[in-house]
Parts: C-alpha cells; structure tokens; sequence
C-alpha cells in the first residue's frame, strides 16, 4: 500500500502542485498572485508530462551507439517545451495587463477594481 | 517558371502560414493604412484557399496533408474533411468581413500607436482559428487554441482607450482561457498515458479498443472543460460578456463570428469522432452535463439580455444562450441535431456579426460604449444601418425568410424527431423571450425622437457595405436555403465517421 503511493510520488506532486496552483487563481485578490497561481497550475502540468516520459530504466534518449539501449520517451520532453513557451507567452501577457491595470485604476486587487467597475457601471 | 501543382497541394498549410507570417510584416510597417491592407490580403488569400479546399473536398473527398512529409502518427498532420472544410470556409469569409470593417473601428476606437500593431495581432487569431480546425494533432490543437486566445486577449485589452474596463475584461479572459487551455493538456497528457498517440485518427482507433478505462474517462472529461471555457458554455462563460462589451467593435465582430464558434466546432469532433465508440460514457456527457448547461444558457441568457441596459453586453448575453441552442443540437447525439448545429453555427456567425458591426457603427462615433437609449431614432439619423439592424433582429428571432428560421426549423425538425418534448417546448418558448430583448432595441430604433447625444449620427459608407453584404446574407440563404443546409449536411455525415 505504502509502496503503491509513494511508487508514483511525482504524481502526487503534480496533484498537490495542480490543486494548490488551481486555488490560488481563484482564491487571490491579487492580480499577481493570481498570475503566479497560474504559472504553478501550468508547471505542475509540465511536470505531469515529464513524468510520463520516464521509462523504468532508461536513459537520456541520445544516441548512445550499443544495441539494446533503453531510452526514455522524448516527446513529452519536446511536447513541455512548447508548453513552456506557451506558458511564459501567458504569463508576458498577463504581466503587461497588470500594468496597464495598475496604470489605469491604481490598484490590484481585484476587489477594488470590481467595485470600481460596479460604480461605472451604475452610472 | 513557379509549379502550380505545388501551390494547389500546399494550400491547407498555407492557408495557417499565410497570416502567420503576413503577421509580423503588418506590424514592421508602421503605417496603419499598409497594415490594414496586408491584414486584408491576408484574409482575402485565406477565403480563396479556403473556398478552393471546400470545393476539392466536396468533388474528391478527404484531403490528409502531412507536415513536412512526416507521416502520421509521427508527424503532425492536417485534415480537410467536409466539416472542417465547413469551418474554414465560414472563419475565413468572417474574416474577410471583419477586416473590412476593421479599418474604421480601429481608427477610432484604438490609441494611434498601436493602430498598425493591432492588425498583426488580428492576422494571429485569424491564422490561429484556421489552423485550429484542420489540425488532425491533439497537441498541436492546444498551441493554436493559445495563438488565437492570446491574440484575441491583445485584442480585447486594446478597447481600453474609450473604457478602461476593457483591462480587467482582458485579464479575465487570458486568465479563464489559460486555465481552461491547461485543462485541455491534461487531458491530452492522460490520453497520451494510455494510448501513445497524438494524432486524432490514431487516437480514436486506440481508444476504442479501451472501452472502460478511467484515465480515459479522465482525460476526455478534462478535454471537455477545456473547451467548454473557450467556447463559452454556460457556468464557464464567465469571461464573454464583458470581453464583447469592452473590446473594439471589430474585435467583437470577429470573435463573435469565430472563435467560439471554432472551439464548439471542436467540441462536436472530440464528442463525436474521438468518441464514437464510448456510447455510454458519451450519453452520460451529453445528457447530464451538455444538455442542461444549454437550458440554463438559453434561459439565463434571454433573461439576463431582455433587462440589460449596454447594448453590446445585450447582444453578449444573447450570444450564450444562442450557443445553448448549438450544444441543444449536440446534445441529441444524432446526425440531424449535429447538422442543426452546424447550420446554426454558421448562421448565428452571420447574424451577431452584422449586430455587432451596426451597433458598433454607431459607438465608433459616440466613441463611447452604447446604451440602449443611444439607439433613440435611429431611423432618421442612420437609416441604411438601422434598416440593416432591424433585417437581422428579426433574422435573431427566426422570421420566415431569414437565416434564423432556417436554423430554428432545422433544430425543431432533429428535436422532434428524436422525440424530446420538454426540449422542443423550451426552443419555442425561450424564442418568444427573445422577442423581449429584440422588440426593445427595434422600438428604440423606429418609433423614438433622437436625443441630444444621437443628433449628428450619420450613415458611414465605409462602414455600412460589410453590414449590407451580411444583412443581404441573411435573406439570401433564408430563401435559398440550399447551400448552408447541404453543406452543414456533408459536415455533420464527416462528424459521424463510425460508419466508415
């Protein structure tokens, strides 16, 4: 039992990492935050996906010359790192829209700004 | 001497690449009139390929076009079937449409500085939707649903000049949509545990040899929310009514006309092609999840768009639930409710994007975000928009003669024959509910005195020929209902690919 769980323990990161990314986003006020939230949500993903690629016993996949070398699965590998550019195109964005956000209402937190925009909206 | 051969076999990558790469040349040049017409060249290069692969597809069937020569499931490969043939034929003439009617929106609704940048970001969501579609790879599917939505966020954040609103509509927007994205890849990746492929025709073949499993299960769920937030399903469609209310009239136009409607597009394919062999499961998606989300968008959405006072959050608000009536469509889980939907989908791209460019008509030049009260005799200020306005309202509520009928009769027809009263019921109902929203801007519109502030409205040449080319659309392929209705037909038989 104890040797199931922690057989797959990356994977219990990736969940613990997911959820805790997942909670941020939607429990911060904070703009920032909620932007790191997110950076963690996608990284526990990118973990996820490296995790898929490990074979038991097998290697970095280069080339290694002998027969019967066991490599490990590099398209996840290829996969995260289109992800990660994703990833970071997000958090640019995301970043550059905190600023102007900043610029234009003062704040950051999200409480704030919302009831701004109520008060707008009423008018 | 240039081979045409290759130019013909290429075009279901170039019709991606082309904007693609038209993209950074419209931003190098800073002059925003040279801008506009690369972006224009642009869309009008992707109507022409794109109309020439519909009618490849039409005459010889399935195109399979591999990425650089690697065969699947190795390489990445794109697929030109009849539905996906529909899709981009109706994202690209949408897009022509759209820039078209661009250029004023953004003269004056966009800072100066930005004003040729912008038209680099409208050819990324162009050249993001299009690839989209056609991809036949899950993951390569995920990088263009983050070209499109990224750009489209740009896009969004840049009405920030008549309203600053349009910032927190944007970061709303990046933020659902990336969590929503990221759904997608988890979703991908679980798949990817259990069957090794990438590719969309392999994965259905593996996974309907695994017919019980739970990371399965998993995986497809999780693909599902995520394109559910992009396309705007009800609990998750938080994001769309504050991004069409604050973004720039033609960015509302085209991602009214577009984006949602490509994620739905997807949704259709990974329900019914990626799943044909799933029959439980699937009934278990589409009955408990998909069908009462639609019912409560069309209702909550009527209800929401009959009390609301902005006119383009109104026309947001209606959007949701005209989407409820595409999932409705889905949801049957039968060959004619999918060609409902399909034959909606198109018709509802046309119908809220001529709504969105005549209300935004009148916003490019109250510069400011419109009420209802700003529609206040119209009639006498702006008569050939009004009376464009009004011809697609009606078109909304399904009037005999117009689009939307069409589209109502085809849904009714596929509910009816798949005999679920209570459904049909609530079609016919929620259409007269409609008519709450609609009645208020048509009364506005003709039997109000102008006020102060709709004075100097005048009718915009430059502005007004997109919208009477749609409004024309609109009772053409109401009265000759033919072409959609064949096509929707051919695209809703390659959804439903079991047979073969």
């Amino acid at each position: 039992m104890i040797h199931g769980i922690l057989g797959i323990w990356n994977y219990w990161i990736v969940i613990i990492l997911m959820m805790t990314g997942l909670f941020i986003v939607i429990s911060r006020h904070n703009l920032v935050k909620k932007m790191v939230g997110l950076t963690i949500f996608q990284t526990s993903v990118f973990l996820f996906y490296i995790s898929l690629g490990k074979v038991q016993g097998g290697t970095a996949p280069i080339l290694t010359g002998y027969k019967n070398t066991l490599y490990s699965n590099p398209l996840p590998h290829v996969l995260i790192l289109t992800a990660i550019v994703v990833g970071v195109a997000t958090t640019a964005l995301g970043l550059a829209l905190i600023l102007r956000i900043k610029n234009e209402y003062g704040t950051i937190e999200e409480n704030e700004i919302a009831s701004f925009n109520t008060e707008e909206n009423s008018k | 001497m240039i081979d045409f051969s290759v130019f013909q076999n290429s075009l279901p990558a170039l019709q991606v690449v082309v904007p693609l790469l038209l993209a950074p040349v419209a931003v190098l040049v800073t002059i925003p009139f040279l801008s506009w017409l690369i972006a224009l060249f642009g869309s009008i290069f992707c109507l022409y390929s794109s109309v020439s692969l519909f009618l490849l597809v039409s005459e010889f069937g399935k195109i399979n076009y591999y990425m650089g020569g690697w065969l699947p499931p190795y390489g990445i490969e794109y697929i030109i079937d009849d539905a996906s043939a529909f899709m981009i034929v109706l994202i690209s003439l949408m897009g022509v449409f759209a820039t078209v009617y661009a250029y004023q929106s953004f003269k004056s609704e966009i800072n100066k500085k930005s004003q040729s940048k912008v038209y680099g970001m409208w050819l990324l969501a162009l050249g993001g939707l299009l690839g989209l579609v056609t991809t036949g790879d899950a993951f390569n599917l995920f990088v263009f649903l983050e070209i499109s939505s990224l750009s489209s966020v740009t896009l969004v954040a840049l009405g920030s000049k008549n309203d600053k609103r349009a910032l927190t509509a944007a970061f709303n927007y990046l933020l659902i949509g990336a969590v929503g994205a990221t759904f997608y890849v988890i979703g991908v990746g679980l798949l990817y545990s259990i069957t090794g492929t990438l590719n969309i025709a392999d994965l259905t073949l593996k996974l309907s040899e695994l017919t019980d499993n739970n990371s399965m299960k998993a995986g497809i769920s999780f693909i599902i929310i995520g394109l559910m937030v992009k396309a705007a399903i009800f609990p998750l469609h938080i994001w769309l009514p504050s991004a069409y209310t604050f973004a720039p009239s033609a960015v509302a136009v085209l991602l009214t006309a577009t984006a949602t409607k490509a994620a739905l597009y997807v949704l259709a394919r990974i329900l019914f092609t990626l799943l044909f062999n799933a029959d439980e499961f699937t009934i278990i998606i589409l009955q408990w999840v998909l069908l009462p989300a639609s019912i409560v968008a069309i209702f909550f959405g009527t209800i929401r768009a009959v009390f609301e006072k902005n006119i383009r959050k109104l026309l947001a608000f209606s959007s949701l639930s005209q989407i409820g009536y595409i999932t409705i469509g889905l949801t049957l889980g039968t060959a004619s409710g999918v060609m409902a939907s399909f034959i909606h989908i198109a018709n509802h791209s046309m119908m809220k994007a001529a709504l969105f460019m005549g209300v935004g008509a009148i916003s490019i030049q109250l510069k400011k975000n419109i009420e209802v009260i700003d529609l206040q005799g119209l009639s006498r200020q702006m008569p050939i928009t009004s009376s464009c306005i009004t011809v697609v309202i009606l078109s909304l509520l399904g009037i005999p003669l117009t689009i939307g009928f069409i589209s109502k009769i085809y849904l009714l027809k596929a509910v009816f024959s798949h005999g679920n009263w209570p459904i049909l019921f609530i079609i016919v109902l929620t259409s007269f509910l409609a008519l709450g929203y609609a009645w208020k801007m048509i009364e506005n519109i003709w039997m109000k005195e102008p006020v102060t502030t709709t004075i100097n409205l005048k009718d915009d040449p430059k502005i007004y020929i997109p919208l009477i080319f749609l409004s024309i659309f609109n009772i053409l392929f109401g009265i000759y209902a033919y072409p959609i209705v064949n096509a929707a037909f051919s695209a809703s038989s390659a959804i439903f690919w079991k047979a073969v």
